[in-house]
């Protein structure tokens, strides 16, 4: 039967399944192929904090989104088109997402009365009609995988495993897509397992075929690549653009590299991904907790490196006596916080931008220092490399935000050229003549100076210093006086950093204010509603502390200010308090990203009939 | 290039006075923190290194002011984590020499995750505790090697706990350098400062320290002369375990248990004693020592219990680095960013 081939501008599709069923690693082969065949795309992985519930359980229900479009696009996607559902409890946990008539690949193998129950259906929707309104196509994966891989001397088990690279060559047949970056991926994975590499090849193989020869396949979808951008693309995650940051920044500086750190979901993987790079000297200490992993940095710092530490929310934390120190010593160091959803273990895979009061003001006494967010996963990398750069020009800490759907997800990031980046200027001081540690420049900066040079020995330490000097000192004045200096060096950061850019109108009835991973969403529901005549325009801060110099003034040529964000009102509060000026809020606290509906929804109303106007 | 610092280093010749720093030093006058910094500054041309290479680490505690006081690079840190922030040091920057200043409550109590782990790893630090079994600088709490029953002002009652043997733990956790001294001691304490400062990998000095403000003569029987010689155990590589002011007592080993025998009954002599041995593969004998405190009647060892050359942690670092480097070639931007599958757009 000859099969039609339908050209799609943008395809959101959805593959869950059980925890034990591989489903990131599936949607994660479907995107690196994706990303190659040149469509713009952004994921969202959600997976169960419990390594293993139960299998079939709801509870174990494992998730990975991803958006692929010859446009240029933002999110993930809020409405699946596409869902391939593993089991029943992959069926019951995502069938709320979909959109109506979405298409649903169901594994009717797994549909037996044990996971039915264990996904608690009184009937199996299958049969009983609940799935009327979606294209249901049933294709016994585990049977067909099965008997595609008989002859194999592989247990029950092992060829069972293989039936998600089944769904992925079906996937890969549907939307017109080659499968020898999986084949290749396939035969490196599972280079000392020969008999899993053709296993794991055949069954993907296997799951093309069928798509290309089964009867209830008649449309393929073709999605062209996007027009980006000239240049050379890579598909990266949040993290693994942090790491990347961070060795960009040690290459630009010329220093070593230092990160102490404590494996925490979900920043773990920027320290599994810097531990590889031993060829570009970078130091990976995974220390015994969090509060050794930023001491050691702080000491890595003090001897002359780009000292990092990275963690998530209980570890951030843990590490806030030791950023007092950091303050006090006035010494470059950069602390990245994944966020994640909190208090305390919270919900520790799920998302969150609930930690932005405590960089700010998480510290005793006055200890100012500077915050940043990155607002993508490729923005982590230019993030990772700002932060740096200011930690190191400045001698302040510095802290970069990200959270755990950027480091997650993943888009294409354009790669930079080395010169395109910005130069990262290291002053060691090596001149004993009138040399004090606590000397400053016009930016009120302090020199760096690194044991083993002769003759500036110097102490340094939490103590209270004499400005200039940098002797001990309790004397009341002088306190206040280095509280003030320090503030003010943080506040000189105002000096070199960009001025907030308005997307859209430059002044007018709406501003929608933001930071952080809630860039994306934002961006699409305001070409939605520009399509339904509304009007509203975007800005939003990646510096957050010091605020880019024009914040007062932007938010003076709008009328009403809306800020999104997923906490309570964490900036809300910040530039109540800062500019006495009225916001309104829209807060979602869920462990999910904004869905660009809601954004849009919200918007709508705050702009009430006035129609943008 | 190594002989050319060498021969820098040896032609370069410090005093005690070069190891001054230009602060005054506060410790309570009669504090024992003024012998270990007398010492320290006296034996410190002698530890084979320029001074811009000796870098002082401390936590919080009278004690862990002591970086300020020495004329070399410093940093005071926060409560606890001297040997974090002393291993960031040390691994940038695997030429210099790093020690660290602290305290009993320090090291022990807030910071033993931290020093077990810094032991364990046998990081090349050289660890000088300020033992005085109480807290001085928040003034006079006890301490978790205070003597259990002790009555202090956070334990009228007296205390319910009992305290760490500083040696035994760092020699469980894996010190590869383990000797104690007394503040009183001085020509004993150069001694173990400067082998302490030859040694590769993690050494341990824990010094009695008396703390005249809280806990005035905790160590006054080793100290006094009345006392000392019934009470003080000087440990010496290849010489036997003797004691007493007439050098009358030996410590023989029954089995496994150490008893005290007397030279002069004419039953034992020099022959039963137990020969100490500093380099023993074998642990055993050094735990046995290192429990005396634990035993009534014991006398208290000083000197090198016991020390043994294992790779270090930072030496295997850097290793493993060369190796990578030399399979891998050096690093660069485009190896970086342009892996496997990168795409291009037109
Ligand atoms: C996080 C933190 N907790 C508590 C303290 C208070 N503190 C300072 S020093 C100290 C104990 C010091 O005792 P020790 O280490 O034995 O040193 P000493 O003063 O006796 O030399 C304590 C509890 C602190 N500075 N920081
Ligand atoms: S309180 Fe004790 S330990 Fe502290 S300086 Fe005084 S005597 Fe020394």
């Amino acid at each position: 039967m000859a099969k039609v081939i339908q050209i799609v501008e943008d395809v959101t599709v959805r593959f869950a399944g059980d925890s034990g069923d591989g489903m990131q690693l599936t949607g994660s082969q479907f995107t690196d192929t994706t990303a190659v065949v040149g469509n713009d795309l952004s994921t969202l992985p959600d997976f169960p904090a419990e390594i293993r519930a139960p299998a079939g359980s709801l509870s174990g229900v494992s998730g990975f989104q991803l958006h692929f479009s010859s446009k240029d696009i933002q999110t993930p996607g809020d409405t699946p088109d596409v869902l391939v559902a593993m089991n029943p409890a992959a069926l019951k946990v995502n069938l709320k997402d979909l959109k109506p008539n979405a298409t649903i690949i169901i594994n009717s193998s797994a549909f037996d009365s044990k996971n039915l129950r264990l996904a608690n259906y009184e009937t199996n929707p299958l049969e009983d009609g609940s799935l009327s309104g979606y294209n249901v196509i049933p294709v016994p994966l585990t049977q067909l995988t099965m008997s595609a891989l008989e002859d194999l001397n592989l247990s029950t088990k092992e060829k069972e495993r293989c039936k998600n690279f089944f769904a992925l060559g079906l996937m890969y047949w549907m939307f017109n897509r080659p499968i020898d970056i999986t084949m290749r991926w396939i035969e490196t994975k599972f280079k000392n397992r020969p008999e899993l590499v053709e296993a794991n090849k055949r069954a993907l193989q296997a799951g093309y075929n069928y798509g290309d020869t089964t009867e209830i396949f008649t449309t393929r979808y073709e999605i062209k690549a996007a027009k980006l951008p000239k240049g050379i693309y890579r598909n990266i995650s949040g993290n693994e653009a942090t790491a990347l940051g961070f060795v960009t920044a040690s290459l630009k500086s010329g220093l070593k590299l230092f990160l102490g750190s404590y494996p925490i979901t979900p920043a773990s993987e920027i320290l599994q991904e810097l531990s590889k790079y031993k060829e570009y000297d970078v130091i990976t200490f995974q220390a015994e907790d969090e509060i050794s992993g930023i001491s050691a940095a702080i000491g890595a710092a003090f001897a002359g490196a780009l000292a990092i530490t990275t963690t998530s929310g209980p570890g951030f934390s843990l590490k806030t006596e030791a950023l007092g120190l950091a303050v006090m010593t006035e010494l470059p160091l950069v602390v990245v916080d994944v966020q994640r959803s909190g208090p305390s273990t919270g919900m520790p895979t799920k998302t969150e931008q609930a930690d932005l009061l405590q960089a700010m003001f998480g510290r005793h006494g006055e200890a100012p220092l500077v915050v940043l967010a990155a607002q993508s996963p490729a923005d982590c990398f230019y993030m990772a490399i700002e932060a740096s750069k200011i930690a190191i020009e400045h001698m302040t800490p510095v802290i970069l935000l990200t959270d755990g759907y950027l480091a997650f997800g993943s888009e294409p990031l354009r790669i930079p050229k080395f010169e395109e980046l910005p130069e990262i200027k290291v002053n060691f001081r090596t001149d004993p003549t009138n040399f004090y540690p606590y000397q400053r420049d016009e930016n009120l900066v302090r020199p760096w100076a690194i044991p083993g040079t002769p003759g500036l020995e110097h102490r340094i330490g939490g103590l209270e210093k004499r400005n200039i000097y940098g002797n001990i000192s309790y004397e009341p004045e002088n306190h206040e006086e280095m509280v003030r200096v320090r503030k003010q060096k943080v506040d000189n950061v105002q000096k070199v950093i960009p001025d907030l850019v308005v997307e859209g109108e430059q002044e007018g009835e709406l501003l929608v204010l933001s930071w952080g991973s809630t860039y994306g969403a934002i961006k699409e529901a305001i070409e939605n509603i520009k399509s339904k005549g509304y009007k509203a325009s975007q800005a939003h801060l990646r510096y957050i502390n010091p605020f880019p110099k024009n914040l007062g003034d932007v938010l003076n040529r709008f009328k009403k200010i809306l800020i999104p964000e997923l906490n309570m009102g964490h900036l809300a509060f910040i530039i109540r308090s800062k500019f006495l000026k009225d916001v309104i809020q829209l807060n979602k606290v869920q462990g999910r990203p904004f869905k660009v509906s809601e954004i849009e929804n919200k918007i709508i109303e705050v702009l009430g009939g006035k129609n943008g106007k | 290039m190594e002989n050319k610092i060498d021969e820098i280093k040896t032609q370069v010749k410090y005093t005690a006075k070069d190891f001054a720093s230009d602060v005054d030093v506060k410790w309570c006058p009669g504090c024992g923190d003024y012998s270990i910094l007398a010492q320290t500054q006296r034996t410190s041309p002698d530890f084979g290194e320029l001074k811009e290479n000796i870098v002082w680490i401390s936590g919080i505690g009278c004690s862990s002011r002591f970086p300020y006081y020495m004329g070399t690079y410093g940093f005071h840190g926060i409560h606890g984590r001297a040997a974090a922030i002393a291993t960031g040091v040390k691994l940038v920057n695997p030429k210099l020499q790093v020690w660290i200043a602290t305290g009993d409550g320090d090291m022990l109590s807030i910071g033993g995750n931290h020093f077990i782990h810094a032991c364990r790893k046998n990081i090349n630090l050289k660890i000088v505790l300020f033992n005085n079994q109480i807290y001085g600088l928040t003034k006079g709490q006890y301490s978790p090697t205070s003597e259990k029953g002790k009555i202090t002002k956070s334990s009228p009652y007296g205390t319910v706990e009992f305290p760490f043997n500083a040696i035994k733990l760092a020699d469980a956790a894996g010190a590869t350098f383990i000797a104690r001294t007394i503040d009183r001691e001085t020509k004993h304490m150069q001694e173990m400062l400067l082998r302490a400062s030859k040694h590769v990998g993690l050494a341990f000095i824990e010094v009695y320290q008396n703390c005249v403000i809280f806990n005035d003569g905790a160590f006054s029987h080793l100290t006094d002369k009345e006392t000392k010689a019934d009470n003080l155990l000087v440990l010496e590589h290849g010489k036997p375990l003797v004691f007493g002011a007439n050098k009358d007592k030996g410590i023989k080993l029954d089995g496994l248990n150490p008893v005290v025998i007397n030279l002069n009954d004419g039953v034992h002599s020099i022959n039963d004693c137990w020969v100490h041995d500093e380099f023993d593969a074998n642990p055993t004998r050094g735990f046995i020592l290192s429990r005396f405190t634990d035993i009534p009647g014991l006398p208290t060892p000083i000197g090198v219990f016991r020390q043994f050359n294992k790779p270090t942690f930072d030496g295997d670092y850097m290793k493993q680095i060369e190796e990578v480097k030399s399979k891998k070639g050096k690093g660069t931007y485009e190896k970086l960013m342009f892996n496997n599958n990168i795409w291009e757009v037109n």
